[in-house]
Parts: structure tokens; C-alpha cells; sequence
């Protein structure tokens, strides 16, 4: 982009469009989608199904009745793709009406409060997602055990995430030995599982290796650049390296396992690829990006390490969103000027 | 009398301190966790707006204009003071409850307004009426936005049980809750005075 010729009329238009980028977004996003069903059954359908649907009915609701707008804008994706991402944002086995909240509150209050898709300040779909995780703390915080399509939809049988497991284990009054014992156990098989997506979780976040593969087709698309996930993995990377230093890494973890383990537990992968990446809600500058995802990753990290949460990707997300108007006023090029 | 009434519908609904002038959102923010703690703070605020606006207009000739700020304060003090020992002996749940909010009556922009923009300027009738209006303005508004914190938040209206347990939006009687209702309830009442 640096050397950018503009010749005279007439151009030819590329087809580039909202549409395009959404579905192709959409399509990066099956591969984990398929893991997800394959873990958890009927219960990643389902959830699934209603997310995506409330959303296109709530923006549809919204434009037609309260905006009185003419041209319809569900057409478009966006709406599509918040519906999917607050899904992948959810436990599987999560009461049906508790998606639709989160679902209307993403579209309603998180997008179209705003204006619509372009003028939200904030991820719609972590607006959904934060707002369920305050309003019902328990039902946010319970995850199925992964069983296939044996997996109930109402009555899973539940087990922690990994995150929630490492938090809690400094809490519980085993004797040393043991607690080194159960957190290798943890680790050694979990490493494997959250790579293929066999870990308790929510829908999206459970197969690492199924968002990397999607994210780095994006990126070759050119649908997303490479500057905000590449600089949040570097901090994460870097944050869980250091842990030792200052005191915090979890018992019977080595440095070296735990970077693993931060990289590819929780909703980090997600979150790097497709939520941080979203037009709307991320800087236009290079190098906001990567201030951008320096942020996040840090803030994540400070979250999991001394915060009351197990997770803080959704969190970290949401507040450097609301810095993404400083961030673009830093170092922008005019169109067309020359940097020296 | 037309005037006066004038003045009074000015407070509730063209000059509403919270959905219009959006001054005093400390309390307006922090005490609506129910429609009673709301309902209790507005009518706390009320009395003291209505006495020190009276006592202001009284007083207005004889308050040097150099030191009037800390003279209004004394006397707004007083009030706020009779209405926190008042609430501390008959009310002890709701004072408990509101707790610190009580005393900073004293600084609440909306009673300083009203004493700097209208007491120190009109006759003590006018005065009271202005005091009457914006106070009630000021009741209806935390009472609205307490009732509906109230209901998604915990349930209930008034305590009286209406969703049942299961269904509470926990987040409405946290702090983002308030932002987001009061933000809702004040684009409402835009649209609503539009028309």
C-alpha cells in the first residue's frame, strides 16, 4: 500500500464488498463450528440456530419498526456473523431463552443503538456475551462435558475448563503432592484436547487448531490483516513467559508449559482471529493494530493471572475497543501522502 | 397563579434534572437499585430543594453577591442536615441503605443549580414552586428508573414479585445495568417530548 499509483477514470471495481468479507468470515468460521457439533451434539445446533436467528429478526425488527428505514441491511451478513460468534461464545447446554437475551442485547443495544453496522463502538457480539456473563454468572460458567452427539442439550453432565481448574486448584485444600499431581494431569492431557477441541469450554473456543487454520485463511484472503492477532499471541506469549519472574506461575507448571498452555486454552485463539479483527470495532493504522493487540493480550493476561475471573479475553477486548478512537489518531497517513 | 404553575410543569417535564439538564447522575446512578431506594432518595432531595430554594429567596437581599456560593451551601447544609438525622431515627433501613448519598445532597448540582439559576432571582412563591417541580421531576425520574432496574434486575416492583426467580437479569442492579436503562428510559423520553 505504501507505493499506491491512482490512475484516471475509469477504475474496475474489485468486488469487494460487506457481503463478501461476512460470508467469507462465515466460512473460515466452519471448520471450528464442525468440531463444536462433533463435541457437543444437538446442543451446538441448537444454540447455534436461535443465536444466528434472534439476531437477524432483532436487526430486522429494529430497522423495519423503530428505524422505519426503507432498504433492509440483514442482507449484508453482518448480523449472520454476530449470531454465530455470540454462539461460539456460549456454552452448549445453555437455556434457550438465555441466547435469545444475549442475542437481542448483541443486535439491540450492542449495534443498532448506535446506527447500525459501521458505528458500533463495541464487538456486538461481546456486548452480548459480557452481558449474559454478569446477568446469569452460573449458567455462563457451565460446561458440558464434551460426549459427541451423546452430549444432553438440557441436562449435560458438566466439568470445568481448564482456566476455571488451574484458578481454583490453589483454593482447594489438597496437600502439595497432590495438587502437582492434578495439575500435570490437567496439563498433560489437556494439552492435546484444547489443540483438537476434547476440553470442556464454550462452543467455539474448545478446537484451537480449527480457529488457527480458519484465522491464517483469513489472513491469507486478505480478508484480515496479520498486525492485531500475530502482535496479541506475542504478548500472550511473552506475559506467560515472564509469570515466573514475578511470582505467579501456577504450581507444577514450567514456563515453557505454561506459554503453551495460555496460547491455546480459553478464548484466546478465538478472540485474536475473529473478534478483535472485526472492522468496525479495531484501529485503521498498522501500528494501532498492534498497540491494538498489545493491549488485549495484556490485559487478558493481568485478568487470568490476579483478576477474579478464570478468562479475560471477552473483557479485554471490550475495553481496548473503547480506545480504538484514540488509537486512530495515532501516526495516520493522509491518502495518499508519502511517509518519509 | 398561571405563572406559577408554568413554573412548576417546567420542573417535571421541559427542565426534568435527570432526562433533560442530566445533572445530579451520582445519586440518579447509584441509589435506582430498587424503585424504593430511588423513590426515598428523590423525596429526601425534593425537601431540600423546596426549603433551601425558599429560604435562598428569602434571603436574596441580604447575601453580598461575592460570598454567596458558601452562603447557599450553609443553608442547603442545614436542610440536608435536619433530613439525614430525620431519616437516620424514623427510617433506619432506607438510611442504611442510601447511606452516604444522603449527605452529599449537599452538593448535588441540581439544588445549586436551582438556587444560583432561579432562588437568587425570583420571589419566594415562584421559588417554591420551582423547588416543588424540579424536586418532583427529580422523584418521578429515580422512581421510573428504580421501578425498572427493579423489575429485570431482581424481579420485583415496589418488592412485590413479578418475574419469578429464574428469569432476573442480574446485571441490571450492577452499575453497567444503570447506565444502560437510564440511557434506554432518557431516549424514550426524547422521542416521547418530540412528538
Amino acid at each position: 500500500m505504501a507505493h499506491f499509483i491512482t490512475s484516471p477514470a475509469p477504475h474496475v471495481h474489485s468486488g469487494d464488498s460487506v457481503r463478501r468479507n461476512m460470508l467469507l468470515v462465515i466460512i473460515a468460521l466452519l471448520p471450528a463450528y464442525v468440531v463444536s457439533v462433533l463435541e457437543f451434539g444437538f446442543g451446538a445446533l441448537i444454540t447455534a440456530a436461535i443465536s444466528v436467528c434472534a439476531c437477524v429478526l432483532t436487526e430486522w425488527f429494529i430497522s423495519r419498526f423503530l428505524l422505519k428505514e426503507n432498504k433492509q441491511t440483514i442482507g449484508d451478513l453482518s448480523a449472520v456473523l454476530t449470531g454465530l460468534l455470540l454462539a461460539f461464545n456460549l456454552p452448549s447446554s445453555i437455556d434457550w431463552w438465555i441466547v435469545l437475551i444475549g442475542a437481542v442485547v448483541a443486535i439491540g443495544v450492542g449495534k443498532m443503538s448506535f446506527g447500525g453496522l459501521g458505528q458500533n463502538p463495541f464487538n456486538p457480539a461481546l456486548v452480548g456475551r459480557v452481558f449474559l456473563l454478569i446477568s446469569f454468572p452460573a449458567q455462563m460458567t457451565t460446561w458440558p462435558t464434551p460426549k459427541g452427539f451423546a452430549t444432553g442439550y438440557i441436562d449435560a453432565e458438566t466439568s470445568a475448563t481448564p482456566l476455571y481448574y488451574l484458578k481454583n486448584m490453589l483454593n482447594t485444600d489438597l496437600d502439595m503432592s497432590e495438587r502437582l499431581q492434578a495439575v500435570q494431569d490437567v496439563f498433560s492431557t489437556s494439552m492435546k484436547d484444547s489443540l483438537l477441541g476434547a476440553m470442556g469450554g464454550s462452543l467455539g473456543e474448545v478446537c484451537a487448531l480449527a480457529l488457527i487454520i480458519g484465522g491464517i485463511a483469513l489472513i491469507c484472503c486478505r480478508v484480515i490483516t496479520w498486525h492485531i492477532p500475530v502482535s496479541i499471541i506475542a504478548t500472550v506469549a511473552l506475559f506467560a513467559a515472564c509469570t515466573g519472574w514475578v511470582g505467579a506461575l501456577p504450581e507444577g507448571m514450567t514456563t515453557g508449559s505454561y506459554v503453551l498452555y495460555s496460547l491455546l486454552s480459553g478464548g484466546l485463539m478465538l478472540g485474536a482471529f475473529f473478534m478483535a479483527t472485526d472492522y468496525v470495532t479495531s484501529p485503521m493504522t498498522a501500528w494501532g493494530k498492534i498497540i491494538f493487540g498489545f493491549g488485549i493480550g495484556f490485559i487478558m493476561m493481568v485478568i487470568r493471572t490476579w483478576g477474579a475471573y478464570p478468562e479475560g479475553m471477552s473483557f479485554a477486548i471490550l475495553i481496548m475497543n473503547a480506545c480504538v478512537p484514540l488509537l486512530n489518531k495515532f501516526r495516520p497517513t493522509r491518502f495518499g501522502e508519502k511517509r518519509k | 397563579m398561571n405563572n406559577a404553575l408554568k413554573t412548576f410543569t417546567n420542573g417535571i417535564l421541559k427542565e426534568n434534572p435527570t432526562f433533560v439538564l442530566v445533572l445530579g447522575m451520582c445519586p440518579t446512578l447509584a441509589t435506582t437499585t430498587s424503585a424504593i431506594n430511588g423513590m426515598s432518595m428523590g423525596l429526601a432531595t425534593m425537601f431540600v430543594l423546596v426549603c433551601s430554594n425558599v429560604v435562598i429567596s428569602l434571603l436574596k437581599n441580604l447575601i453580598p453577591d461575592k460570598v454567596r456560593i458558601p452562603a447557599y451551601i450553609v443553608i442547603i447544609a442545614t436542610f440536608v442536615t435536619m433530613v439525614q438525622l430525620a431519616m437516620q431515627a424514623y427510617l433506619p433501613g432506607i438510611y442504611e441503605v442510601l447511606g452516604l448519598f444522603i449527605p452529599l445532597i449537599v452538593v448535588n448540582c441540581i439544588v445549586l443549580g436551582r438556587a444560583e439559576a432561579f432562588a437568587a432571582k425570583n420571589s419566594v412563591g415562584l421559588s417554591a414552586m420551582d423547588g416543588l417541580g424540579i424536586g418532583l421531576g427529580f422523584t418521578l425520574a429515580l422512581t421510573l428508573l428504580g421501578m425498572v432496574r427493579e423489575l429485570l434486575g431482581a424481579g420485583s416492583v415496589f418488592g412485590l414479585t413479578i418475574i419469578p426467580e429464574t428469569y432476573k437479569t442480574l446485571i441490571f442492579v450492577l452499575a453497567p445495568g444503570a447506565f444502560i436503562a437510564l440511557a434506554y428510559l432518557m431516549a424514550i423520553m426524547n422521542k416521547l417530548q418530540k412528538k
